[in-house]
């Protein structure tokens, strides 16, 4: 299994930060555990836990599949009024040219998933993604508890 | 990890384990492929039960592995399928429109079997 590098522990609440590399062939599932385990820490129902850990595996893919390498970092955020967790997802892969058509779906330059970005975008409550060819992609996605 | 693959009278079972790596997703189409030629199995049957996470790369090969299994010769059926990985399933737009399910792995032996008129 991945080793996080350091779970630290802040004040505020956890974080998880993983390492992903295409080498490690358990990353996605180690990802998505972590994040399915934080998101049952703070209170969010199966449903939720399975929103958030599907999500969790498709972003991890698209790094896994088309940068190689990257970083997942999952945040419990207890804040007064709302609670929550905030992944983000951080690669100096290639970038994506077509952003538009990536967050609709059915766009792929890989091996024919497509539907990642834009299904992980409908699972969570808050999603952005960032990219820029040659540069990287950073996604940030929130789903909060209600 | 691999997946195990069990011989129910014609019918293949795939029981798919809890957490599957991509890379054994990816063996899947092979494996079964290669039990399919070898028999003359009627029925394929794949077993969803233990799994709490099918995304987009995991529920297109199991659409695959159906409409391979029907180039075989086989009906497939999906079962064990839970009330999230349902919901997760639709949201993610990614619903098996011509994959027959079921909701346990009995009903499904049980569909399999009525169907089996060869």
């Amino acid at each position: 299994m991945a080793q996080p590098n350091g779970p630290d522990l802040t004040p505020g609440g956890h974080v998880v930060q993983l390492r992903i590399t295409a080498a490690d062939d358990v990353i996605i599932v180690s990802a998505r555990g972590a994040a399915r385990e934080l998101a049952r820490e703070l209170g969010f129902g199966v449903v939720d836990q399975t929103r958030i850990a599907t999500a969790v595996s498709e972003i991890v893919r698209n790094i896994v599949q088309y940068a190689g390498a990257g970083t997942v970092t999952i945040e419990v955020r207890d804040e007064p009024g709302r609670k929550g967790l905030v992944v983000v997802a951080e690669d100096e892969g290639p970038g994506i040219a077509d952003v538009e058509r990536a967050l609709a779906g059915g766009y792929t330059t890989g091996q024919g998933f497509g539907r990642g970005i834009a299904g992980a975008r409908a699972l969570m409550d808050e999603f952005e993604l960032w990219s820029e060819v040659g540069r990287g992609t950073r996604v940030r996605m929130c789903k909060w508890l209600t | 990890m691999s997946v195990p693959l069990v011989e129910i009278g014609r019918t293949l079972v795939i029981s798919l384990p809890g957490e599957l790596p991509d890379a054994d997703v990816a063996l899947l189409e092979t494996s079964v492929l290669e039990r399919l030629k070898g028999r003359r199995f009627t029925g394929v049957l794949i077993d969803l039960t233990a799994v709490d996470v099918v995304d987009s790369y995991l529920g297109r090969t199991i659409r695959d592995l159906a409409a391979l299994s029907a180039l075989m010769g086989a009906r497939t059926v999906v079962t064990g399928i839970s009330p999230a990985v349902a919901i997760t399933l639709v949201e993610l737009g990614l619903d098996l429109p011509r994959v027959r399910t079921e909701l346990n792995l009995e009903r499904g032996l049980a569909w399999l079997s009525r169907t089996d008129r060869t």
